[in-house]
C-alpha cells in the first residue's frame, strides 16, 4: 500500500507492506537511524517519535497508521544547524552516556515542554516513566530537561560567557561560543548512537 | 525482530464504514485503535487477523459528554484524555486512579477505553472500573445499536459479547448522587500489569447509609463485582469494622493463580487489603463529589 506522511517537515511517500512498523519504516526505508529500535514490546521507549506532536512508541504503531500524520524524529529537533534547547540541555547536563535511550528521551522532553514549559521534577519523571535508561542516568536526564526549560531560546552569548547563573556550575567550563557548541554537538550526536541491529539481530 | 504476519489494512472513515468493512471481511477482521495490545499479540502470533480495520480517524467516537444523569464516553477516547478530563475527575475519581497506573504516559497517548474493554484482558484495569461503576456498553452492528451491561459484555478472558460485525461505540456511566469511588493497584514496576487491584464505588442515601456499593477485583480470577460485599454494605453506615469484613469477603471471592507476579496467598492478601483501602477512600471522596450539583450538558475534549 502507498503511504504519505510528513517527516521532520518533509512529505514522504512510499510503498510499504501493511505490517511494516513505523520504527522500521523510519529506520530502514527513510534511513533515519536516529530513532532507535529496542525491546519491540512498547516497554523501553527508545523508539519514541512525535506523531502530531505527541510522543508515541513507534514499534507499536504501523507505518500505515501514520499515513497522513506528521512525524518528528530526533533528526528533526535541530533547526537550521542550531540544536533544540533540549539537545543543548542533554549536552550541558550530561543527560546521556551510551546514548541509546537519548533520542526518545529528548523527544518526550520536547513534547512535555511544548505543553508545560516549566515542569517540576515529578512531572519530568512521570513524562519519561515509560522510557528506560540503563546507564541509570535519570538524575542527569531530569537536570537536562530543566536546563532546556530554563533556556527556552537555547544557549545564549551570556551563557557561553559565563554571565548566566545557570552556567556557573562545572559544565560551564566545557562550553564555547554558541555556534561552535552547536556544530560540535551536530557531529557528536550521530557518533554516539549505537546501531541496534548489530546486537539484537 | 518481531513483525506481525501479513494482513490487509483498511481505514474506516465513519462508524458505518467500519461496520460495513467488518461485515465484508468477516470474523478474520479485527478492529485496531491504539494497537498497544493487538500489535504485540500479532507480533507473537497470538493473534493473526487477515484484515485490520483502523478506526483512528473516527473522531465521532472520541468524546466525553455529560448527558443528564450519565456520562457518555466515546470508545475511541484515549487514556490520556480520560486522565486529563476535569469532568471525569470530579464525577468518577476511580477512573483517574486507574488511568495513572495503566501502562505509561506514552502508551496512554494511543490506547483507548474501547480497545481496553474489547481486549478483555483479565488484568485490564478499566474492566474493573466499568464493572463497579455499573457502566453500559453501546455496541453497533449492521442491524443497529444495542446496549449491554458489563455483565453481558464480558464473556471471560479475551472474549466479549461484541459480535464479529459489531463495533463498541460508547460507554455510559450512571451518575449517582452522594457517591465516591477509588481504585488501587499493586504493580511491580511502572507500566506493568497488576499483581492485584481493587476498585470500589459507593453511593449514599440522604440519611448517610450506603445506598449502593460495588467492589471489583483485577487479575485475581474474579469476573464482575463481589456480590457478597454489595449485600454486606447496602443499608449500613461506613466504618472500619464493616470494611474489614468486606475485605475478608473480597479475598474469599478471589480465585487467583500463582505466577511470576506472586503466589496465591499474597494475591488473596492484596484483595483483602486493597478492598479496605478503596472502600475507605471512596467514602472519603463522597464529601467532594460534584455530581449532585447538576452541571449543564457540556461537551468536553471531543
Amino acid at each position: 500500500m502507498q503511504i504519505t506522511m510528513t517527516v521532520n517537515g518533509t512529505d514522504v511517500t512510499n510503498e510499504v507492506e501493511p505490517r511494516v512498523l513505523l520504527v522500521h519504516y523510519i529506520r530502514d526505508v527513510l534511513r533515519l537511524t536516529g530513532t532507535h529500535w529496542g525491546c519491540d514490546t512498547s516497554n523501553c521507549g527508545t523508539c519514541v517519535v512525535l506523531m502530531d506532536g505527541q510522543p508515541v512508541k513507534s514499534c507499536t504503531v504501523l507505518a500505515a497508521m501514520a499515513d497522513g500524520h506528521a512525524i518528528t524524529t530526533v533528526e528533526g529537533l535541530a533547526t537550521g544547524g542550531t540544536l533544540d534547547p533540549v539537545q543543548q540541555g542533554f549536552m550541558e547536563e550530561h543527560g546521556l552516556q551510551c546514548g541509546f535511550c537519548t533520542p526518545g528521551m529528548m523527544l518526550t522532553a520536547r513534547a512535555l515542554l511544548d505543553v508545560n514549559p516549566h515542569p517540576d521534577d515529578t512531572e519530568i519523571r512521570r513524562a519519561i516513566s515509560g522510557q528506560i535508561c540503563r546507564c541509570t542516568g535519570y538524575a542527569t536526564i531530569v537536570r537536562s530537561v530543566h536546563w532546556a526549560a530554563d533556556h527556552p531560546a537555547g544557549m545564549t552569548e551570556a551563557d557561553a560567557a559565563g554571565g548566566d547563573p545557570a552556567a556557573l556550575d562545572d559544565s560551564a567550563g566545557t562550553t564555547t561560543e554558541p555556534g561552535a557548541a552547536a556544530a560540535e554537538a551536530a557531529r557528536a550526536i550521530p557518533a554516539s548512537q549505537t546501531e541496534p541491529e548489530e546486537v539484537t539481530a | 525482530m518481531q513483525i506481525p504476519a501479513p494482513f490487509e489494512y483498511a481505514r474506516a472513515d465513519t462508524v458505518d464504514d467500519a461496520i460495513a468493512l467488518l461485515s465484508r471481511y468477516g470474523p478474520e477482521a479485527r478492529i485496531i485503535a491504539g494497537g498497544h495490545s493487538l500489535l504485540p499479540m500479532m507480533k507473537l502470533r497470538l493473534a493473526r487477523p487477515e484484515w485490520l480495520i483502523d478506526i483512528n480517524d473516527l473522531f465521532e467516537l472520541d468524546f466525553v459528554l455529560r448527558d443528564g444523569d450519565r456520562l457518555r464516553i466515546g470508545a475511541l477516547t484515549r487514556h490520556t484524555t480520560l486522565l486529563e478530563s476535569a469532568e471525569i475527575a470530579a464525577l468518577f475519581p476511580i477512573v483517574g486512579d486507574a488511568e495513572r497506573v495503566i501502562a505509561d504516559p506514552i502508551v496512554r497517548n494511543r490506547g483507548t477505553i474501547g480497545g481496553s474493554l474489547c481486549q478483555a484482558d483479565p488484568a485490564e484495569d478499566l474492566a474493573t472500573v466499568c464493572d463497579v461503576l455499573g457502566a453500559e456498553a453501546i455496541v453497533r452492528g449492521p442491524l443497529g445499536e444495542r446496549m449491554l451491561t458489563m455483565t453481558e459484555f464480558h464473556r471471560g478472558a479475551y472474549e466479549t459479547a461484541v459480535a464479529a460485525d459489531e463495533l463498541l461505540c460508547e460507554v455510559r456511566i450512571p451518575i449517582r448522587p452522594r457517591s465516591g469511588s477509588a481504585y488501587e493497584k499493586v504493580e511491580r514496576r511502572v507500566g506493568d500489569w497488576a499483581v492485584a487491584a481493587a476498585g470500589a464505588a459507593l453511593s449514599f442515601a440522604e440519611d448517610g447509609t450506603i445506598a449502593e456499593a460495588s467492589v471489583g477485583l483485577t487479575a485475581v480470577g474474579l469476573d464482575g463485582t463481589v456480590g457478597a460485599v454489595t449485600e454486606l454494605l447496602r443499608g449500613e453506615r461506613p466504618g472500619e469494622q464493616l470494611f474489614i469484613e468486606a475485605g475478608r469477603l473480597a479475598a474469599l471471592a478471589a480465585d487467583p493463580v500463582a505466577d511470576q507476579r506472586g503466589p496465591v496467598d499474597y494475591k488473596r492478601h492484596l484483595a483483602d487489603e486493597l478492598t479496605r483501602r478503596v472502600l475507605r477512600r471512596a467514602t472519603d471522596r463522597v464529601a467532594e463529589f460534584a455530581g449532585a450539583t447538576g452541571h449543564p450538558t457540556t461537551p468536553q475534549e471531543g
